[in-house]
């Protein structure tokens, strides 16, 4: 087992999460391009006629509109039929409704309003200004903030001189911001408070109607839907509700004019338990009204409400008022409110207008879609294409038949009414195209990419367990390439290649080859253990407690996956993590204690009876629990807040320096943020002098001694202009332009070197060799000693070799052929420590100045912990010291989670530090990668930096073997009798455990990560229905998934770092060799 | 022998329990407006000061581990003084710890710091009452074979379960369920 199957081995571990999640993300995450282009009034799509002022497009047909949105107003709850014998608590209470239609058949309509899912209301909001579909993830919005950006109604609107007056909701004042004349916003967040929101909106409503300030009213009433999370749709309070908004619809009926359109609708319905989120079929079945006090429509109404999806409402009420249908609009208008007053022909005429110019429009946006993004496939769309040519050549020949007066009256109506099927065929074909691509979950995917995952956690778990048996991965390898080969041969054969089916198939194939061969092998390794002597003699109670052994640190991490389940706990997951660190800490030290090993045994010598003594190591066991416990009360002040935590301060610190105003607090930050900049680097350049690693000459240690520094003061300086105010130095400030991207970059740069440099020579060793050269004496010369400068030579010759065997004689027997290594015992931690602090000062500079505080304490919270952790292990007197326990692992990990938010970050996509993306440029990005990379690097810092310097877990150990010992050496003559400590070497002693055991660590460190990913994608599976999935769990599930897929290639790096160092350290063997 | 130990212990404990529900249930026919949610500080108070009461009588009453040797009045003094100051060295503990394990370091100091006293008298007490003040020994009784009597065997348990419990009521803390009862675990 050597260098390449272990990071092969991981590298196949971790595709198959990776596999797992792009599995489960394709059929989780609907993704959808926003396009930034609005509609304008002119040019207009319709055929050049006189329109009167303040129409576009279409000439309007209302002045003003009231939009009455009943949040969750389901259709069954709309819905009346006096034949009900007993009415449920929801049915028969909008009356009013009832009574409006049936008294003004041609005044008032009630609609089947069908939602599309994600049925939440803020998408709902959305889809219904936009008029579009909108997805968990628009790619290209705006994620600092909700707002919406893509063209809208209300954007229409206030583009166009109306005015909107909203009341209710407050999550329109987040999606709006600054578009309303007027607003009245009550907060919406309470899911038990059913009244506040209502009653205010009854407040204010009619003296604002009958005010008259206004062109779109729009009021929007939560009670309903917050009665259905508390009680559900069958219950007494939800009649309540509902008669609460009958009344209001009645009363505002009279207080409507002539010129006014009134809209009732429901954003979306619910199950029977009262929840909504999802796509079934209560969920999305919503109400729809439409009033007005002039004539709407010319026929009477149909036996069965009509269905109307939602987004029709957008390009229908945008041509009624008289404005451009917003750009990324897909709906179709309905065709009902367009008929006018006239004969027949003049109203299909009407309608075929205005259906001209929604195809137009949709024609248009699908166009500019399909430039900006490749999700919609190609040949559908130019089928699409096709239909809206044909339609619309058929619409210009029959409007110049028509204005020629060609037609006879019953041809003319069938034409007309064909025309408008077309028109109506590819307006739906549009649509449906667009709905599945972005607006179905896959449920058999997602539960497809949950197992896979499951089983990927399962594989890590078996595998790290198997590690010891070495002989185990040779074999495994071939049942692997079965897999891999058969999971390819069927991803080809099941079709199109897609390329997350083929992968899918192979991670699940060679999986099941892992599974079988490890079953496979296992008589023979029940046969192997039962030789071993240890674990027969083991009594059935001793094996039962091997097992229970990890059961302490897993059951931690199992509270930590189930506090995921809980929207509270994750959304307070920032103090979740240190409290079970701490637990976790505290609990390893008592069990420590509980066993007796941190008191010696009564029975010791020398000691009086029935006194117990203080191990030696405890007490600097106890000081690291207390300062672990320190560290991690003082990463709490580096918070930053979600919004959903009322009463919370963000950290002061996570403020730039500039934001200061006293002059004085900002010098004394500034002095403290530089101090623990040098105390960093002082730290690190102490750590490395003390295991002699700071004297030799290649140049990574010299760019340690003179670079470190370097960067630091770069860093300052960085920080020093950055935090400068303004306006000051009006004519240098072309010059501090200049510094504030030359300092980032030379920090860039010189980090880059110091990286490529650990790369290129990683070996810190400085070796003294004072063995004596092997080899003849004399060196022979050629040809006759003839002249005297070659007798001179020989003599001088042998004069050395004699001198220097005296020498060595008189130094002292055994040592007469020694090379001393200093600094060959840590060299492992060394390239890693050096990398770690280089990665370190590079995040460092993506953060605010403060936030360097915290990264200090990162670096003193890893220390204490890896502290904590060998002592741990040479207190319990682990025979095995290569074998990292589960404590240890589980705790890297949780500190991990407890960093990402001690740096300031929270899973929220508000919290993204999007200046990052700024360091050390100026605004001009060519590319998108960069800045990606750059607030990449900045959100999980922390992944980074604990999942490089995860191979330390097994490394510490070996290094504090020796503590307080100066003598750093090693023998190279295998007749030196005296023990040397070996520290690290003792890893190329057992050069196949040594790789095994990396491995394994690996491995448990990705079951540690793959369980949290797991429970995250649980949650979103499971909880899709939930209230706060778009806004809790899927950015929770984005940002973990991300940092997996950090962490994973992290870990990787740094395993391969540390097998680099290792060829080096064996090259340097070799050089060593010959002399 | 073991059937009255066994005796002994029980009464001792359901004396214990039956202190804390009286401790709850007794002071509001003294006290105006008492409730254990509402004037939480206060019930605080009261049980702490009761379980002491309680723990120290049932110590001098039941005496489970009884000194063979007789000693002066002065030493006896300073036995006193001694396990005072033990008692307060492990409120100051509790507290830090509380304080290190998230709770609010000037807000609501008064609950953290009455917190770590009940939780001092629950674990501490019983400590010195049992074995005095005499750190080897609780050493001793709190590993894996240092239980020697029934009465360790006790103490063990029930510290055990006082730790934890407190541990376990920092659980609900985060719920948004909006109850009157969450504020009284914040402190907890």
């Amino acid at each position: 087992m050597r260098r390449c199957p272990v990071l092969l081995f991981l590298a196949w571990a971790g595709f198959l999460f990776l596999a797992g999640l792009w599995l489960f993300a394709s059929g989780f995450l609907l993704l959808r391009v926003e396009l930034p282009q609005h509609s304008a009034c002119t040019p207009s799509p319709a055929p050049a006629t006189a329109l009167a002022m303040g129409s576009c497009w279409l000439p309007r047909r209302f002045a003003r509109a009231v939009l009455v949105l009943v949040d969750a107003l389901a259709f069954e709850f709309a819905r009346f039929e006096e034949a009900r014998p007993r009415p449920r608590p929801y049915e028969n209470k909008l009356g009013a409704l009832h009574h409006l239609a049936a008294t003004q058949p041609h005044h008032a309509r009630l609609y089947r309003f069908r939602a599309d899912p994600p049925t939440t209301t803020m998408q709902r909001i959305k889809g219904l200004t936009t008029g579009s579909l909108p997805t968990f993830v628009d790619v290209g919005s705006n994620f600092a903030s909700y707002a919406i950006r893509e063209d809208n109604l209300l954007a229409q609107l206030v583009h166009n001189g109306r005015r909107v007056v909203f009341m209710g909701d407050d999550t329109w004042g987040g999606l709006f911001p600054k578009m309303f004349s007027r607003s009245y916003f009550f907060p919406s967040f309470n899911v038990k408070d059913l009244h506040t929101v209502d009653d205010g909106i009854l407040q204010h409503l009619y003296s604002t109607v009958d005010g008259g300030d206004w062109d779109l009213l729009i009021a929007h009433f939560l009670g309903v839907d917050h009665c259905g999370h508390k009680h559900g749709p069958d219950h007494p309070e939800m009649a309540k509700k509902l008669t609460q908004m009958n009344e209001m619809i009645s009363s505002l009926v009279d207080h409507l004019e002539n010129d006014t359109l009134l809209l009732v609708a429901g954003d979306h319905g619910m199950t029977d338990t009262g929840d909504h989120g999802g796509d079934s079929e209560k969920e999305v079945n919503a109400a729809l009204f439409v009033y007005s006090k002039t004539p709407l429509f010319r026929a009477g109404p149909p036996k069965e409400p009509e269905t109307v999806p939602q987004v029709n409402l957008v390009p229908t009420l945008a041509l009624l008022l008289g404005v451009p249908i917003p750009y990324s609009s897909i709906g179709e208008v309905m065709a009902d409110l367009f008929e006018g007053d006239g004969d027949a022909v003049t109203a299909a005429l009407s309608q075929l207008a205005a259906y001209h110019v929604n195809a137009k429009q949709v024609d248009r946006f699908l166009d500019s879609y399909a430039l900006a993004a490749q999700d919609l496939p190609g040949n559908r769309l130019q089928q699409l294409k096709e239909l809206f040519t044909a339609a619309a050549e058929e619409h210009a020949q029959l409007l110049a038949q028509v204005q020629e007066g060609l037609l006879a009256l019953p041809e003319l109506e069938a034409q007309l009414g064909r025309l408008r099927s077309h028109f109506q065929h590819y307006l739906r074909e549009a649509r449906a195209v667009c709905t599945t691509s972005w607006a179905r979950f896959h449920p058999f995917r997602m539960v497809a990419g949950c197992a896979l995952i499951a089983a990927s956690c399962l594989l890590c778990y078996i595998a790290s367990e198997l590690a010891s048996a070495l002989d185990f991965y040779h074999h495994c390898f071939y049942s692997l390439f079965g897999g891999l080969l058969a999971g390819a041969l069927l991803g080809w054969a099941h079709g199109d290649l897609d390329p997350i089916l083929v992968a899918s198939w192979v991670a699940a194939a060679s999986q099941l080859g892992f599974f079988w061969h490890s079953w496979s092998q296992r008589p023979r390794r029940i046969h192997l253990a039962s030789v071993r002597p240890p674990v027969a003699s083991m009594g059935l109670w001793q094996r039962l407690r091997a097992w229970l052994e990890p059961a302490l640190p897993l059951g931690i991490l199992a509270l930590r996956c189930g506090a995921m389940f809980s929207d509270s706990f994750v959304i307070a997951e920032s103090r979740v993590v240190p409290f079970l660190l701490a637990s976790l800490a505290m609990l390893w030290v008592g069990k420590l204690h509980w066993d007796g090993q941190l008191s010696t045994p009564p029975d010791a010598p020398k000691q009086p009876p029935g006194s117990l003594s203080c191990h030696k190591e405890s007490r600097p066991l106890l000081g690291l629990l207390a300062a672990l416990l320190v560290c991690l009360r003082l990463s709490s002040l580096f918070h930053q807040c979600r919004d959903e935590v009322l009463h919370c301060q963000p950290s002061p610190c996570l403020a730039p320096l500039s934001s200061l105003r006293s002059p004085q607090v900002k010098n004394l930050c500034y002095l403290l943020c530089v101090a623990s900049l040098v105390g960093l680097v002082y730290a690190v350049r102490r750590w490395l002098r003390h295991y002699g690693n700071l004297n030799s000459t290649s140049p990574l240690v010299l760019f340690v001694r003179w670079g470190f520094p370097l960067i630091a003061f770069c860093i300052a300086c960085y920080w020093a202009v950055t935090s400068g105010t303004e306006d000051t130095l009006g004519k240098l400030q072309e010059l501090v332009q200049a510094a504030l991207v030359a300092f980032p970059r030379a920090v860039y740069g010189l980090v880059a070197t110091g990286l490529l440099l650990v790369l290129w020579k990683p070996v810190t060793v400085f070796a003294q060799d004072n063995r004596a050269a092997a080899g003849p004496i004399v060196t022979p010369y050629q040809g006759a000693p003839s002249s005297q400068a070659d007798l001179l030579h020989v003599i001088s010759q042998i004069y050395r070799r004699m001198q220097e065997s005296l020498n060595s004689r008189l130094e002292g027997g055994s040592r007469w052929a020694a090379v001393a290594a200093y600094g060959l015992g840590s060299v492992y931690s060394a390239a890693l420590i050096i990398t770690l602090t280089l990665l370190g000062f590079f995040l460092l500079l993506l953060h605010s100045e403060r936030m360097s505080l915290s990264f200090l304490l990162l670096f003193l919270e890893a220390f204490i912990l890896l502290r904590l952790h060998v002592s741990a292990m040479s207190l319990a007197g682990e025979a095995e010291p290569f074998v990292v326990p589960w404590n240890a692992v589980i705790a890297w990990v949780l500190a991990t989670a407890q960093f990402f938010y001690s740096t300031g970050h929270q899973p929220i996509f508000p919290a993204i530090h999007w200046n990052a993306a700024f360091v050390g440029f100026h605004e001009d990005h060519t590319t998108h990668l960069v800045p990606a990379l750059l607030v990449a690097a900045n959100t999980f810092a922390s992944h980074i930096l604990f999942a490089v310097g995860c191979p330390l877990l097994l490394l510490w150990p070996f290094l504090c073997e020796t503590r307080g010992s100066r003598r750093k050496r090693l023998k190279k003559d295998p007749q030196d009798e005296e023990q040397e400590p070996l520290m690290e070497m003792r890893l190329r002693e057992a050069p196949e455990r040594f790789s095994a055991m990396l491995l394994q660590l690996g491995l448990k460190y990705l079951f540690v990560l793959g369980m949290q990913l797991l429970a995250c994608v649980c949650t979103a599976m499971i909880l899709r229905r939930h209230l706060m999935v778009w806004k809790v769990f899927a950015p929770k599930f984005l940002f973990e998934a991300l940092g997996f897929v950090v962490s994973f290639v992290c870990l990787l790096l740094g395993i391969s770092l540390v097998l680099h160092v290792d060829c080096a350290v064996s090259a340097w063997y070799r050089q060593l060799e010959p002399r | 022998m073991k059937d009255t130990e066994i005796k002994k212990l029980l009464f001792a404990h359901v004396f214990c329990v039956v202190s804390i529900i009286l401790s709850t249930v007794i002071p509001s026919f003294f006290l105006e407006n008492f409730s254990v949610l509402g004037t939480h500080l206060t019930w605080l108070c009261i049980c702490s000061a009761c379980v002491t009461t309680v723990n120290i009588f049932l110590y001098i009453i039941v005496k489970p581990n009884p000194s063979s040797k007789r000693s002066s009045f002065a030493h006896k003094i300073s036995r006193f003084l001694k396990c005072c100051i033990y008692f307060f060295m492990s409120c100051i503990v509790f507290h830090g710890i509380t304080v290190l394990y998230g709770a609010p370091l000037i807000q609501s100091v008064l609950e953290t710091f009455l917190f770590a006293v009940l939780l001092s008298t629950f674990t501490t007490l019983n400590c010195l009452c049992m074995l005095g003040p005499n750190i080897q020994a609780w050493i001793r009784v709190f590993s894996k074979n240092g239980a020697m009597s029934i009465w360790d065997n006790s103490l063990q348990i029930t510290t055990m379960c006082s730790i934890v419990g407190a541990w376990l009521g920092a659980f609900p803390i985060p719920l948004d369920w909006d109850r009157p009862w969450q504020n009284f675990c914040s402190e907890v």
